[in-house]
């Protein structure tokens, strides 16, 4: 991008912009072209809400629904609608522990935010790191990366997520390893082949010839273009991160029980499910549901907005 | 042809011996299942000679080598919990999932298929959008929500399907099958359903992707120009290119199915080999998760496989010679 300069390039000189009323930033048009398709707009504010209720979840909820002092069990499976005994009305009703699901809820979201969040992002710096070293490095080094990514990619998520389960046990940190296991390889496989088309880039061959070290022609230069992609990925692989985290939990094999998601509600629901109670699981299904598309959604606009070949 | 196989079959070896080892020693560094198979108030004798009985008091690598020398001829080892051979636990169950499995695929694609080519044939109607927009929900569900909802509508409100179990079986043609029966169907419908609608939106991505892409070509094109009637330019030309990008990726999607039946055996107890792994791990019944993983991979590495195969059948543009690997 930037071409460097015998300065070094903190002293390239700007062109002169005008007024600095609006100038034409990368970021303000990406915004511009974000928030042109409505539903993308309407899925980044869903995520936004999402993110802030349960970041402020504490605050909001009438009860910390882990705290046994202000759970009452005679209020167990109560229906939506129905005021407790300790004053204030259970919206959604309450699980079999006689929580009340909007605060069980979102103290859930937090949890299922936290593990997915957490493990895309250890994901993304180690995926990118072998990626951008198997395009740099290339010959047997990059074959050996590449043949485990593919190896790994040909079995789903699933398979490997259990046999780790399996060998690590239960806790967070196990499943946030099985998370990051799962995922790393598609943003090796990503990020190399962004880099490899970079690479044959003139920007590169003028900072070789410039003689700068290797991990700053890497990290400086090329992985700055690497990022667009990386991004949708790591978008997408939060989403995805999030359902396998719930799925593992729904089945009974993922986050401990002191620890509840949103999965390990809906599983506590599911043995009322057959006797008609169904909002146990009904109602953090929905917000599981409601968290994943949204990421999906702003994903998928995100990728036609970084994309340039697709510019109009 | 046969060094190509030959070479396959050496990378599954080496493959399913890596695997073995992986499985096999990671899988004792967690707990021991003596606790969970003896009565705590047996006295210290007795439990020793479980732990005998089971082979548990030797050491890890002399295990590895008992059970590899079993595996060569077969034997993977007792089941902890039932008492009989890993093997037989699995391969009795091994039908009921692919059944299953094979059901749901033959849903997704007679679904998919054809609303893919409609929303490639007409991208811009709103029918078109709606499946489009259908099939992001699609991806999105996780599936055992959506197995939980079905259940919560079909069985529960409405009453129309039982929502647990498999139903009975016959056997026709030497294959025993719970599709031969009609209490059959009805078990195998919810359950099929749920785990057609994971790979239900990618055959309409794939189908309308395809289909778009197939329009912009020169054999299109000529055939309209030849003056053939839009129903054989489709049903012929079109639909016979697609199929081979389908065919690939549904080939390999049918073990990700077999995997992931492992949710939808659960929520609808049904009696696979997915919730016989999920009880294993949650019972640490060692020799059975490792002779169900080793199982998958063999049944991976089949699939691909086949679908390399089929690939060169389809497409005699790719051909699979000694050099390429």
């Amino acid at each position: 991008m930037s071409v460097v300069g015998t300065h070094g390039e903190a002293e390239i000189e700007r062109p002169p912009t005008g007024t600095a009323a609006a100038p034409e930033t990368p970021l303000r048009r990406l915004m511009a072209d974000y928030f042109e398709s409505r539903l993308a707009t309407a899925a980044f504010v869903l995520l936004v809400t999402i993110i802030a209720l349960a970041l402020l979840a504490p605050l909001i909820v009438p009860q910390n629904p882990y705290n046994l002092a202000e759970v009452d069990v005679l209020d167990s499976r109560l229906p939506p609608g129905t005021k407790g005994m300790a004053g204030y009305t259970y919206w959604l009703g309450t699980d079999g522990a006689g929580r009340d699901l909007v605060s069980a809820m979102l103290y859930g979201l937090r949890i299922s935010l936290a593990v997915g969040v957490v493990s895309c992002l250890i994901a993304t710096v180690i995926g990118a790191a072998v990626g951008l070293i198997a395009a740099y490095v290339g010959g047997r080094t990059e074959s050996l990366l590449m043949r485990l990514v593919d190896l790994q990619l040909s079995f789903p998520a699933i398979l490997i997520a259990l046999i780790l389960i399996a060998i690590l046990g239960k806790g967070v940190d196990k499943i946030i390893i099985a998370l990051v296991t799962v995922q790393w390889a598609y943003y090796a496989r990503t990020v190399r082949g962004t880099a490899l088309a970079e690479m044959s880039k003139d920007y590169v061959e003028a900072a070789r010839c410039l003689g700068l070290s290797h991990a700053r022609i890497l990290f400086r230069q090329i992985l700055p273009n690497v990022l667009p992609p990386l991004i949708v990925v790591a978008t997408v692989q939060a989403a995805h991160a999030i359902a396998l985290e719930a799925t593992l939990s729904f089945l009974g094999v993922g986050l401990p029980r002191t620890e509840p998601s949103l999965g390990l509600l809906i599983s506590n629901g599911f043995e009322y499910m057959l006797s008609g109670k169904y909002w146990i699981s009904f109602f953090p299904g929905v917000v599981l549901l409601a968290t994943i598309m949204a990421i999906n959604l702003v994903g998928d606009q995100l990728r036609d907005v970084l994309n340039p070949r697709l510019k109009r | 042809m046969t060094a190509y196989i030959l070479r396959r079959l050496m990378q599954t070896a080496v493959l399913v011996a890596v695997m073995s080892v992986i499985v096999f020693f990671g899988i004792h560094i967690v707990g021991d299942p003596i606790w969970l198979l003896v009565n705590p108030q047996m006295d210290q004798k007795d439990i020793e000679a479980a732990v005998r009985a089971l082979g548990l008091d030797r050491p890890i690598w002399e295990q590895y080598f008992h059970f590899v020398s079993g595996a060569l001829r077969g034997d993977l080892g007792r089941s902890f919990i039932f008492g009989e051979p890993a093997l037989t636990v699995i391969l009795q169950r091994m039908p009921a999932t692919l059944e299953l499995a094979f059901t749901a695929l033959v849903m997704a694609i007679a679904a998919g298929i054809p609303l893919g080519l409609y929303a490639g044939l007409k991208p811009d109607s709103w029918v078109s959008k709606t499946i489009m927009a259908g099939s992001i929900v699609g991806f999105s569900l996780p599936t055992f929500w959506v197995g939980l909802m079905l259940i919560m509508v079909f069985a529960v409100m409405l009453g129309w399907l039982p929502s647990t179990g498999r139903g009975a079986t016959a056997t026709y043609l030497g294959i025993t099958s719970s599709l031969f029966t009609l209490d059959g169907l009805r078990h195998i419908l919810l359950p099929a359903f749920n785990l057609a609608l994971l790979k239900f939106s990618l055959v309409i991505r794939l189908t309308r992707a395809g289909a778009r892409e197939a329009l912009q070509q020169d054999y299109i094109k000529f055939a309209r120009a030849k003056g053939l009637s839009p129903r054989r330019i489709v049903g012929v030309h079109l639909l016979k290119n697609i199929l081979i990008p389908v065919a690939t990726v549904v080939g390999l999607e049918f073990g990700n199915l077999v995997a992931f039946s492992v949710v939808t055996e659960t929520i609808f107890a049904w009696p696979g080999m997915g919730k016989l792994l999920i009880n294993a791990i949650q019972s640490l019944d060692r020799p059975v998760i490792v002779a169900h993983l080793i199982i998958i991979v063999l049944l991976f590495v089949l699939i691909n496989f086949l679908v390399d195969v089929l690939y060169t059948v389809l497409d005699p543009r790719v051909r699979i010679g000694a050099k390429a690997a």
